[in-house]
């Protein structure tokens, strides 16, 4: 008994030693990237182009960034992003919702079908849709035109929106809205003053997940938006380039970087929690 | 009375599904569905982009076609590898996430970070780390004497397909973790201290209850990461272009230059439809298998 104690405790804290090296390692692993693209956006060039690498900048300048707001409509990119994503965001939360409502509740001919396509379509990259997509925009004459961006956005994101509306739904409890039938509400009615104000919460999950994954597509912006000024963050980011092919801007591309996914870390930060509620619950894509 | 209610309701439920059908229909079923049809055109340069209708010549042209089989062979090979990496490294966070400690709550915050930034981001983060000249990779590589003179990640076909693994274990391994933890969070406290009674070890309740259990949620996570991993667009694209020699190019960067580079609208419908269906068996057969698993343990 009194051998066996020592033991107990050399166990528990060789446990408390490999735990803390696990989370050292998965927080560096996690944050090294984005740390060194920040580092890199405030050094100057000499440090930036320095070998061996500076980890421990003397000096400091913000002269990246101004870069990208003097010589690039770097503002107007945020805006575009900000816009397109929020514009797809609430469409697709008015679509969907209501499409979420149906399927877990109402007993409506060829649901089983519905819930099957939105499942399938889920999975399919994005590359598969561009061709018939330009298509389209090209005959209505949609190039270079938001709604290029937000109609697609909003369709991309409407499995996700069904899939995690639907399973919330489904947990609500039932009475309530009996009760309401009862009372003679239509199902417009009983959706608009008792169904949607127990949902808000579930519509703000949704709605980040929708956010982010706006702010973050790329082929389709990169495909039917040429003019410069309607550009998104993803999509002028990649194509900053310098003076010359020679010439590779390293500052300012960690700068746009640094700024392209600050309103995501700020998402996060504030939302982890609903976030990996709403991955969880819709399966969605990674 | 009740049916006509039910009728009614019926209505009011499809007249709320109809526009998102439609939008739905719209951007997935039409251009798939016109993939098909105008892969069996000739439209590009040659025919001054008009169509020209010639049957199956689209797919002869694809078996010998020796640049569409190399970005096969690319696609299928950075799945594969990014998917194991993806899996293993997704577990093990998993696994760590489950534990009690003391500031969990910040480290997931931190864990699932690199999933929620934009993939082009990411890919130009990469590609700095990756610089040949200037790229902190080579410089800790250096520093603990495991190179002697920097090497370009980027520029071997090998290297560089593996630093686009790389990138992509980074930014998706997070969505495995997050699957994962909610399954291992469903499993049952007492079910291991019931197997560590019996004398087994913790390597040995990993296999025996965790693997079995989480064997649902681990087939969930792989298939979508397995169709997003065979499309995968921007991370490349934009990290290596598809080069050097195309070692880097995937199937769907093929499909992107046929479109818009060579103009050769035609085949490139071509290469999507052969693209879903590869895709498409994939999915049935894993939704089949989770199907099974599910019938099985209910």
């Amino acid at each position: 008994m009194a051998s066996s104690k020592p033991t107990a405790q050399n166990s528990i804290s060789m446990r408390t030693i490999l735990l803390a090296i696990a989370v050292i390692l998965l927080v560096v692993f996690s944050l090294g990237p984005m740390l060194w693209q920040l580092l890199t956006s405030i050094k100057v060039n000499e440090d930036i182009s320095a070998v061996p690498n500076v980890y421990i900048p003397t000096r400091y300048t913000a002269q990246h960034y101004l870069e990208l707001f003097q010589r690039r409509p770097f503002l107007r990119y945020m805006l575009n992003s900000a816009f397109v994503a929020i514009v797809s965001t609430a469409l697709c939360l008015l679509l969907g919702a209501p499409a979420a409502y149906v399927l877990a509740r109402l007993r409506v001919p060829g649901e089983r079908i519905v819930m099957g396509v939105v499942l399938v379509v889920s999975l399919f990259p994005y590359i598969l849709l561009f061709l018939g997509l330009l298509e389209i925009i090209r005959v209505l004459g949609l190039g270079n035109n938001y709604l290029a961006l937000i109609i697609p956005y909003t369709a991309i994101n409407l499995p996700l929106t069904i899939l995690v509306m639907r399973s919330f739904f489904q947990q609500l409890p039932k009475d309530l809205e009996d009760s309401a039938k009862v009372d003679g509400y239509s199902i417009v009615q009983m959706l608009l003053k008792i169904v949607l104000p127990m949902t808000l919460p579930a519509l703000v999950t949704t709605g980040i997940l929708t956010f982010i994954f706006a702010w973050n597509e790329f082929i389709f912006a990169l495909t039917f938006i040429t003019k410069e000024q309607m550009k998104t963050i993803p999509v002028a980011a990649s194509q900053l380039g310098g003076a010359s092919v020679f010439e590779i801007p390293y500052g300012p591309l960690a700068a746009a970087t640094v700024l392209g996914t600050l309103p995501l870390v700020l998402l996060v930060l504030f939302f982890q929690r609903k976030i990996i509620q709403g991955l969880t619950s819709g399966a969605v894509k990674g | 009375m009740a049916s006509k209610i039910r009728t009614q309701e019926q209505a009011t439920g499809w007249l709320l599904l109809l526009p998102a059908v439609l939008l739905l229909l719209l951007v997935f079923a039409y251009p798939i569905g016109r993939a098909f049809w105008l892969s069996l055109f000739t439209e590009n340069l040659g025919t001054n982009l008009q169509p020209v209708f010639s049957g199956v010549s689209n797919y002869g042209r694809m078996a010998v076609d020796s640049r569409f089989w190399q970005s096969i062979w690319n696609t299928s090979l950075f799945t594969a590898l990014a998917l194991t990496l993806e899996l293993v490294i997704g577990m093990a966070i998993a696994l760590l996430l489950n534990q009690s400690f003391k500031g969990r709550g910040i480290v997931r915050t931190v864990a699932i970070l690199p999933w929620a930034l934009p993939t082009a981001l990411i890919a130009l983060t990469w590609a700095w780390i990756f610089n040949d000249q200037f790229g902190v990779w080579n410089d800790i590589l250096l520093r603990l004497g495991i190179i002697q003179n920097p090497v370009n990640w980027l520029g071997e076909p090998t290297l560089a397909l593996l630093a686009t693994v790389a990138a992509d274990v980074w930014k998706t391994t997070p969505f495995v973790s997050i699957l994962l933890l909610a399954g291992l969070q469903a499993i049952s406290e007492d079910l291991y201290e019931a197997h560590a009674i019996d004398g087994a070890s913790p390597w040995q309740s990993f296999r025996r209850i965790t693997l079995p259990l989480l064997l649902p949620q681990i087939l969930i996570a792989m298939l979508f990461r397995f169709a997003q991993s065979f499309g995968i667009f921007d991370l490349v694209q934009v990290m290596t272009g598809g080069g050097p020699a195309g070692s880097t190019e995937m199937v769907s960067l093929y499909i992107y230059a046929t479109v818009m580079r060579y103009l050769d609208f035609g085949y490139g419908a071509a290469l999507v439809v052969v693209t879903f269906v590869i895709l498409i068996i994939a999915v049935a057969i894993a939704a089949l298998v989770i199907n099974r698993l599910q019938k099985n343990s209910a």
